[in-house]
């Protein structure tokens, strides 16, 4: 198993012939994701590393297979795209663009809410499925098939974790990046389900930040309905209060939303939070070693 | 992005929210001159951006032109909380009955806009809001839907009892919404509005923050930036397409991504350091970013030593070592320098280095340990 996207996935690239799509799309297709459609409007007909361009998602759908969408256009045409897609009827959406209006995003939240669409983002790093699929930025060489889920609202803290993971002589099973704005369209706890139900998968580890109370949230949930060790890290525990660390999310605002508030929550909840992202492979070795032996 | 007073004064009277007379004043004598337009007494106000202005005694009443003069003459040039005073707002005193306070923002949890009122306005809200949080009322709006009727009405009647009173409410409450999501607003708030003496409902001070994504599409607003309010260092950073913060230790920071960014901060404070700044080059970098990098981290003199860490994905480790080439070239770097960097590129990046005698790590904990150590002499400076 692996959860959201496997061998099955049939992706699209919307923003295709752009500098980021357009070097993505080939990197996809190293890894071995079936690219089946690309989008730019104005330039149907063309080929993007054989991969057939056209003007609208829907002019692809009648033509290809398409189970999964990913967004690499602009900030201000981004929300456009994703409410494109879903005209469409794709039901898996990655919005990798940065920047998007908070307005935009609370409408598209709204407007999926209780549906059977999934957006992931925006402003995320994608996911993958080592060994089967890649929808995302993330350097492929990092991660190896396995066991261990990775959630996480950061794009290249993500990619330390799963390199000690690899390195430790584990694997992942899924890594996902759900993004550093304050309003995404994914959160921790659906994910956290889909990974306590999904058989590759036997600990989860989970990645947070300063800002907001997602993290909050998850602890909740973690402890009354997930069954599978959780490993937590949080950054951001020596950043200054008021000021916006890089994400549009992550930012302490009247004293709320601090890493050690956060830490302390998930410490309570039954989470093993390490103080360092590059021993998650070390630590999760060791405990799954004494599990099983005990 | 904030702006100040006087232009969220303009956009709400452009929304159709009445608020006193006032002027705008750089001078004293300018001060006196609003003061005797508006006539009788009159608030000086500091234009600042900061919050506690009034506390920090930049706010004065004056009974007359030659009053407001003096008080303007004080306030001007006064430092509050580090910002140096160099506008006034000159505005009409209001004879208050009553304060209330009315509320817009973004909920993260909820997904929704709130629109929060209470009948305890004024400059003690934040301290309502932690000590009695049932005086707050709060509506959940869907931006899909919009507000309703029957949310303005709950509002209205939170704030007021009587029937005219709360027709005369619902107006500016709907207008502010109208504003909130027109404007593209992550904040939107009338604090103290206030029932006058002859019963009207008057906007005596007012907040506007715009959601910075947003910016593209409203230029006017984009215009209203000021950026004497801001840190240079940051706002230079910003042009050239990084994030830059600063903070009060040694070892400045260069790291693609805000996640690792704090990470790699948490881990030098975790070994004992203390960093001097946060830096995220972002995604998609050119060498010229490094260059940019470099010169704003020397620009404290506190430096001793900086730490590059880099995890290519969609940063490409090469375009880094490139920057780093160019930043040797082109200014005096004088304190060490710990490199690591792994991930997309990094074999193109590690033969650039090499060939330039840099020691590059590939795991983080030996970086931050030899930063830390100051062992200087694995470290091959050009």
């Amino acid at each position: 198993m692996s959860i959201l996207i496997d061998e099955s996935t049939k992706l699209t690239v919307q923003g295709i012939t752009g500098r980021d799509g357009f070097f993505h799309t080939m990197a996809m297709q190293e890894y071995g994701t079936n690219i089946t459609a690309g989008i730019t409007p104005g330039k149907g007909g063309r080929k993007v590393h054989g991969v057939p361009v056209f003007d609208s998602v829907k002019d692809a759908i009648s033509e290809v297979e398409i189970n999964t969408s990913i967004i690499y256009v602009p900030a201000l045409f981004a929300a456009d795209a994703i409410y494109e897609s879903i005209d469409a009827g794709v039901k898996l959406i990655v919005c990798i663009t940065e920047g998007i209006p908070v307005l935009d995003m609370l409408k598209i939240c709204s407007y999926i809410k209780g549906s059977d669409i999934r957006l992931l983002g925006g402003n995320c790093p994608g996911l993958i499925s080592p060994g089967k699929c890649k929808v995302g930025i993330m350097p492929a060489v990092i991660h190896k098939k396995g066991n261990i889920g990775i959630i996480s609202r950061s794009g290249t803290l993500t990619y330390e974790v799963a390199q000690s993971i690899t390195e430790a002589g584990l694997g992942q099973s899924t890594v996902i990046g759900i993004g550093g704005d304050s309003i995404s369209g994914t959160g921790y706890i659906d994910l956290l389900e889909m990974f306590e139900k999904d058989e590759q998968t036997d600990a989860i580890a989970i990645i947070g930040e300063i800002g907001g109370t997602q993290e909050e949230q998850a602890a909740e949930y973690i402890k009354e309905k997930v069954s599978k060790p959780v490993f937590g890290f949080i950054a951001g525990k020596t950043a200054p209060r008021g000021k916006r660390m890089g994400h549009a999310g992550a930012i302490i605002d009247g004293g709320k939303g601090t890493a050690a508030d956060k830490i302390k929550v998930w410490n309570n909840n039954g989470i093993k939070v390490l103080d360092r992202p590059d021993i998650f492979g070390q630590e999760i070795k060791k405990y799954l070693f004494y599990s099983q032996n005990v | 992005m904030k702006i100040h007073e006087y232009q969220a004064k303009d956009i709400i009277s452009r929304y159709g929210i009445s608020s006193p007379v006032s002027y705008l004043a750089t001078t004293p004598e300018q001060a006196e001159k609003g003061a005797e337009k508006i006539g009788g007494k009159v608030a000086v106000k500091a234009q600042v951006h900061v919050g506690g202005r009034g506390k920090a005694g930049g706010i004065k009443f004056a009974n007359a032109p030659l009053e407001a003069f003096t008080a303007a003459k004080q306030i001007l040039g006064m430092e509050i909380k580090g910002i140096k005073v160099s506008k006034l707002m000159i505005v009409e005193a209001v004879n208050i009955q009553k304060e209330y306070y009315i509320g817009l923002t973004v909920d993260r949890n909820t997904q929704k806009i709130v629109f929060m009122v209470s009948r305890e306005g004024g400059i003690d809200i934040e301290e309502v809001a932690l000590t009695a949080p049932e005086k707050i009322q709060k509506v959940y709006i869907d931006p899909v839907l919009g507000i309703k009727s029957f949310q303005l009405r709950r509002l209205a009647s939170a704030l007021f009892d009587e029937k005219e009173l709360r027709k005369k409410v619902i107006h500016i409450l709907s207008n502010m919404y109208n504003l909130f999501v027109s404007e593209d607003c992550s904040l939107a708030e009338i604090n103290p509005l206030v029932l006058s003496s002859n019963n009207n409902i008057i906007a005596l001070d007012s907040k506007i923050n715009f959601d910075d994504n947003a910016l593209e599409r409203h230029k006017y607003t984009a215009e209203m930036i000021d950026l004497k309010e801001e840190d240079a260092d940051e706002v230079e950073a910003k042009e050239h397409g990084l994030s830059f913060i600063k903070l009060d230790g040694d070892i400045g920071c260069i790291v693609n991504g805000a996640g690792l960014a704090m990470a790699t901060m948490d881990i030098i404070k975790l070994f004992g350091g203390n960093p001097a700044n946060f830096l995220d080059v972002g995604g998609s970098s050119n060498p010229g970013k490094i260059v940019k990098a470099f010169e704003l981290i020397l620009r404290n003199r506190k430096i001793k030593s900086i730490l590059i860490n880099i995890f290519g994905g969609i940063t490409r480790c090469d375009d880094i070592a490139k920057g780093l080439m160019q930043a040797y070239k082109s200014i005096d770097i004088n304190v060490p320098v710990v490199i690591r960097l792994t991930g997309n590129n990094e074999k193109a990046a590690l033969n650039i280095l090499k060939e330039n005698n840099f020691t590059v790590f590939s795991r983080l904990e030996d970086a931050v340990k030899v930063v830390l150590k100051k062992k200087v002499k694995q470290v091959n400076v050009l």
